[in-house]
């Protein structure tokens, strides 16, 4: 069983590179880093040059996930699409739905009542809660911390299970209709969120404990894919990751929608932009959101939950329509022809968990759709790499790609 | 307030024209005129994030295509809708402005793939969401729902298998319905399901 073993110690080499001995040299290669990798956090494929360790070239490609949303928007009514919209960024489609029918009322011309503004803010807020766990723990998994992601997945299973009970589902929703949403909050609903935020904010706390100052944490993140505040703006990177490099940019502050602008928070701003910023900026979101949540939860108008008077726009509830002609009409009319909207041009971007997704919806009239472009915040936000990888080790590249927080889904449409 | 820019850049630049919105101001640029327009609002209007390019297919119209820009200005919080009209039908193109925006880069490309319109003075213009050799442009009006028959991307899959990227089955699908005929016909229907009034249900 003996064997002679010959260690290969760094010391020796370094030693003899030291007297001169020998030349540490570096091989130039080519790696093909994807699309199936568990750091691209789904099918994003990189390829990298690579001299030794260090990268001097990435290229991102994307498109493995191209569904074609757009195409196949244009061959639906604009109620048909709501269920497309959970698939774009699959991590928060409540998001999305609401920034979806807001885009089209937007078009419509409508206004929808106080108490569905509201809930929309609060099925927002709790989905940017839920995302910003799940890119946290896996984040935090890519650095090597396994545990933050067990303490993240169990909260967000706590927020997956309010969903089900408030749309039937817990990934695709589908939860909002043009002018409303598909039913009102289940009684006793509030109560349960309050009651989750009561316990959630301690297990932020934690999480942060765990990571903020962890210094294995911290020399994987810090200084390490520095994005200054101009290419922030110049590449169109939106969200925690613009906030990150220093641009206090927040659609919900700036250009308030569905009533946010009756809500108190602060928008988490970073100074350097590296990937530590990025992390503190989503950490310092949750809570915010949290405090979002709490404040609707206390104010929730009563009222409707959509736009009664939209009568060609909103399909009228279940029950009036099996008792009554005119609403058994209405109903049948936008389901066979969609809801009727009138002609021009649209764009509105909604502040969604990983940044600025934009419907841009050119209509000529009718129940379809004419054109429909999804403005993606992934696809932006990877659109990046290519600038702030050259350079980095490739150990590096999984902490900026995981710092970045991105979702294939939306990025491929 | 929102038409006070579209004022003070049909002063400037003689082409521009407004262009009819539902929300954001709106203006038409003649496709020449639009770089020297892109580097002013960039500059001197400080439009410096470029949120959205994209392009409509006008299908039987001429000018066929428009490119289409959203701008936002980080200082004011507003958007600016700018609308290029390709000129020429068969082979659109318009000015890059991937040097004024790095972003308009990756749009661009998504733009080309999509529509086919070529934007000049792009580093490096080539598909990005379907593969490099598709021979189609997916979003133009003329390419149907469920796609056309193509080879696969990888060729020595193809030869081995002789396999294609067929269209997508759309009978059963939620899309489409025939507008004409029986009711029973036009209505989609699973595979076992397809007895119709001259098509019946086979005893057993």
């Amino acid at each position: 069983m003996a064997r002679e073993a010959t260690e290969v110690s760094y010391g020796d080499v370094v030693s003899r590179v030291g007297r001169g001995e020998e030349e540490l040299s570096t091989d130039r290669m080519t790696l093909s880093m994807g699309p199936s990798h568990p750091s691209t956090h789904g099918v994003l494929r990189l390829i990298l040059d690579l001299d030794g360790e260090r990268v001097t070239r990435c290229e991102p490609v994307v498109g493995y996930l191209h569904r074609g949303d757009e195409k196949i928007a244009e061959n639906m009514t604009y109620n048909q699409f709501v269920p497309y919209t959970d698939r774009l960024d699959y991590l928060a489609p409540l998001a999305n739905n609401a920034a979806y029918a807001i885009a089209v009322e937007k078009l419509a011309d409508l206004e929808v009542p106080p108490r569905c503004q509201a809930i929309r803010v609060l099925v927002s807020e709790m989905s940017r809660v839920s995302a910003h766990l799940m890119g946290l723990g896996a984040y935090a998994l890519d650095m090597g911390a396994m545990t933050v992601f067990l303490y993240t997945f169990t909260e967000r299973e706590k927020l997956y299970t309010l969903f089900e009970e408030l749309t039937g589902a817990r990934f695709t929703t589908s939860y909002t209709r043009i002018g409303g949403v598909a039913r009102d909050l289940p009684e006793g609903w509030l109560g349960k969120v309050e009651k989750f935020c009561d316990q959630f904010l301690p297990v932020v706390d934690e999480c942060s404990n765990l990571l903020t100052r962890n210094r294995i944490f911290v020399d994987r993140t810090e200084g390490i894919g520095v994005i200054s505040k101009e290419d922030a703006i110049g590449y169109g990177l939106t969200g925690p990751n613009l906030r990150a490099s220093g641009v206090a940019l927040d659609l919900r502050k700036d250009c308030p929608y569905s009533g946010y602008e009756n809500y108190e928070f602060d928008v988490p701003v970073g100074t350097k932009g590296d990937c530590y910023d990025r992390y503190l900026v989503r950490i310092e979101e949750i809570r915010q959101s949290v405090r979002i949540i709490r404040q609707v939860v206390k104010s929730m108008p009563d009222g409707s939950w959509y736009a009664e008077d939209a009568k060609k726009i909103f399909a009228p509830p279940k029950d009036k329509i099996m008792t009554s002609m005119e609403e058994l009409i209405q109903n049948f009319m936008i389901v066979t022809q969609g809801p009727q909207m009138p002609a021009g041009e649209v764009y509105f971007e909604a502040e969604n968990p990983k940044g600025a997704l934009g419907f841009y919806i050119v209509s000529r009239g009718g129940g379809v759709p004419y054109r429909l472009k999804i403005r993606s915040p992934s696809f932006c936000n990877l659109s990046i790499l290519p600038k702030v990888t050259p350079g980095c080790l490739i150990g590096d590249v999984v902490s900026l790609l995981g710092s970045l927080d991105f979702v294939m889904g939306e990025c491929d449409r | 307030m929102s038409e006070e820019i579209i004022v003070r850049l049909q002063e400037r630049f003689a082409g521009v024209t407004p262009r009819e919105s539902l929300d954001w101001p709106a203006l038409n640029c003649p496709v020449e005129q639009w770089p020297v327009l892109a580097a002013a609002l960039k500059d001197e209007f400080a439009y410096t994030f470029l949120a959205d390019v994209t392009a409509v297919d006008w299908n039987e119209a001429s000018p066929r295509f428009t490119v289409v820009y959203h701008l936002f200005s980080v200082q004011k919080h507003v958007y600016l809708r700018v609308a290029v009209d390709c000129p020429d039908d068969g082979e659109p193109e318009v000015t890059s402005v991937s040097g004024l925006w790095p972003t308009a880069d990756w749009h661009e490309r998504e733009t080309y793939d999509m529509f086919g319109i070529r934007f000049r003075g792009h580093p490096d213009l080539k598909r990005i969401l379907m593969w490099e050799d598709y021979p189609y442009f997916p979003l133009r009006k003329e390419f149907p729902l469920a796609g056309w028959e193509t080879d696969l991307p990888d060729r020595e899959v193809a030869a081995a298998t002789g396999a294609k990227v067929i269209g997508a089955p759309m009978m059963g699908g939620p899309f489409v319905a025939p507008h004409e005929g029986p009711m029973s016909e036009r209505e989609p229907r699973g595979g076992d399901e397809t007895w119709t009034e001259k098509n019946p249900k086979p005893k057993e």
